[in-house]
């Protein structure tokens, strides 16, 4: 095990290397690009044993993962904004075939206009197609992630793939103390892909990406919801294995001082970090606020969360994204599935960037409330 | 805490310069976050960076809006871009350049000809690690030690060991 | 009960699917006519005409293909 100051994209890197994937197709995007750039670096190295498929899209990365993984090897690729756009139809390719892909999301706003910073439109507009989508706070738990995201995706009960999202600049770009952990201690946590249901074998042929017709389709469909409900334990219990091994412990979701909280702000990814410090601040001027980090975006872990807010007033959900007319996608969900006020904010569009002041705006907001959803830091002339 | 916020242009190594001084206090037993802000990727546009310093884990991350100390590459940014705006009373600036330059009254500013030893050392205009040699010597912020480990660290071979010397100089003079 | 991701765990199961039951039409081959040039192979969608040109009445679907590509009129579309 060492320690060393590193970026998250070096992280998520480190723990691909770790994860010991055998095909490697990944096209480079910003923010994403330095984590192509050190498995290129790997791979060339003997670092990895793996085919590293410098592939011309993205929409041909995945494409190239789908195959791979059905072929019944460990597959590991990354990408960003524009990027997972271009991937978006097999994305759903990959949930239907049930093929355990890990990918990492440095997640990056959409054109248009032109932005490369950051926002979670990217893998938020993904969020219906299958797939598990856990939302990281760091460099550790973007490198930590990724290694459970193997062995949920590879669970039997689950097979469906994991998308890692992690903030582009504010993590991928952001060099902090990680903790590597030892190749023996990853395998023992996280034994070879020995796959059940798609591999390439002459001797038992089989066909992948068929036709269903309605007599069919429907319940391969039902299968995936199934699935994804199963995901929710064996996500617990992954993160409880991983607790043991490696002293670090995560949950689908993870309170702050919610007990005892009268308003709980509700949010994914690295701005909790500075919610939690505001959190502090305003608790020690006597107001009592929470926050809730939601890390498992799907599965939406309903039970958790509302036990979590179970004894406070309000809610105050804080997205990164948009869904014109309707707020963010986590305040429509929290709405559908929580029953409690809630307010909706949207915050950090395209990178700008969200400051103590725009989390006690918020806090504000939600203890007098002017609207259903309001957009922070908005330059009103 | 302490917070440094950088200057430079694109391409005059002002992110890695802070991601060097993260490493560094690292080494020194302290905790640290560095990042940088692009405007534009592109070879000559301001660029800012940060570093952050701590005993403790550093949560917050938001861009550093008012430093301890300001650190600029290149003192042609002082009329593109407030360099002292946010400054702490008491803070500092450190500047590579040859000319006065003018600071608000609670602030200090100390110059250093870095330019004129990447060019003697170098052999060409990179300061970023020369800079931070006069800021491990003006501020105690970080070690020199842990400061000359980390440049070989990143930059290994010939350019570590010449861009090693040009630091200590810098070190040295301040 | 669909397999885990639709996966189809044996080969040329599509045989299994007798397409022949399809037909409203049914070609017919007048041996006498055939010049030999293959047309009706090459251009029948489901493989269902052999080389001999003899036509496998389980897996042809009564499409017309081949009598509309037969450059002598040697078949000739029945009703069944």
């Amino acid at each position: 095990m060492t320690k060393e100051v590193m970026t998250a994209n070096k992280a998520v890197a480190e723990a691909a290397r770790l994860a010991k994937p055998q095909v490697i197709p990944v096209f480079p995007i910003t923010p994403q690009t330095s984590i192509s750039e050190y498995l290129a670096q790997y791979v060339a190295d003997g670092d990895v044993d793996a085919k590293y498929v410098k592939v011309e899209s993205e929409h041909s990365a995945i494409s190239a993962a789908v195959g791979a993984s059905g072929a019944g090897v460990r597959v590991f690729t990354a990408t960003s904004s524009q990027g997972l756009m271009l991937m978006h139809e097999i994305l759903f390719a990959a949930a239907g075939m049930r093929v355990p892909i890990v990918m990492a999301d440095a997640n990056r706003s959409i054109s248009a206009p032109l932005s490369i910073w950051n926002d979670q439109q990217d893998s938020i507009s993904q969020r219906d197609a299958g797939w598990l989508q856990i939302y990281v706070e760091n460099g550790q738990e973007a490198l930590d992630t990724t290694l459970m995201a193997y062995k949920i995706a590879e669970n039997e009960n689950v097979l469906l793939p994991v998308m890692v999202c992690l903030d582009g600049f504010i993590l991928t770009h952001t060099v902090e103390p990680v903790e590597i952990p030892d190749q023996s201690t990853v395998d023992k946590f996280l034994p070879p892909y020995t796959p059940k249901h798609a591999y390439l074998d002459t001797n038992e042929p089989m066909s992948i990406g068929t036709l269903a017709d309605p007599g069919y389709y429907f319940e391969a469909r039902h299968d995936m919801e199934v699935a994804m409900e199963n995901s929710i334990d064996v996500m617990k219990k992954t993160e409880e294995e991983f607790e043991q091994i490696f002293g670090r412990k995560y949950d689908l979701v993870e309170p702050y001082k919610c007990d005892d909280a009268e308003i709980i702000l509700v949010a994914m990814g690295s701005v909790c970090s500075t919610i939690r410090v505001i959190v502090d601040e305003l608790r020690e001027s006597g107001e009592k606020v929470g926050l809730l980090k939601i890390r498992a975006y799907r599965p939406f872990p309903q039970k958790d969360i509302v036990e979590a807010v179970k004894n406070c007033d309000k809610l105050a959900i804080v997205d990164k994204n948009i869904s014109f007319g309707m707020g963010g996608a986590l305040y429509t969900d929290m709405k559908a599935k929580v029953d409690k006020e809630t307010y909706g904010f949207i915050v950090g569009l395209g990178g700008r960037d969200i400051t103590p002041d725009s989390i006690k705006e918020i806090y504000n907001k939600t203890k007098n409330p002017e609207k259903a959803v309001t957009w922070i830091g908005l330059k009103e002339d | 805490m302490i917070e440094i916020r950088f200057h430079g242009r694109g391409g005059q190594g002002a992110v890695t310069a802070a991601e060097i001084l993260a490493k560094a206090a690292f080494k020194d037993g302290k905790y640290s976050q560095a990042f940088p802000f692009f405007g534009v990727e592109r070879r000559g546009a301001p660029v800012m960076a940060f570093t952050r310093i701590d005993d403790k884990p550093i949560q917050i991350r938001y861009q550093v809006y008012t430093p301890n100390y300001v650190l600029v590459l290149d003192d042609g940014l002082t009329n593109v871009v407030d360099v002292f705006s946010g400054l702490q009373d008491g803070g500092s600036v450190i500047i590579n350049t040859n000319n006065d330059i003018e600071t608000k009254e609670s602030a200090s500013v100390y110059d250093i000809d870095a330019t004129g030893i990447a060019l003697d050392m170098l052999g060409k205009n990179i300061v970023n690690t020369i800079i931070l040699g006069y800021l491990a010597k003006k501020t105690n912020i970080v070690s020199i030690e842990s400061l000359i480990e980390v440049i070989k660290e990143v930059f290994p071979g010939k350019i570590g060991e010449s861009n090693a010397k040009a630091t200590l100089k810098a070190y040295e003079m301040g | 009960m669909v397999t885990i991701g639709c996966v189809i765990r044996a080969p040329a199961t599509s045989k299994r699917n007798k397409t022949g039951s399809w037909r409203t039409f049914k070609p017919i081959l007048n041996k006498d006519k055939c010049v030999d040039c293959d047309n009706c192979i090459m251009f029948c969608p489901d493989a269902s005409v052999n080389k001999d040109h003899d036509i496998n009445y389980d897996y042809c679907k009564g499409c017309g293909i081949c009598a509309k590509e037969c450059p002598v009129n040697a078949i000739e579309m029945i009703k069944e």
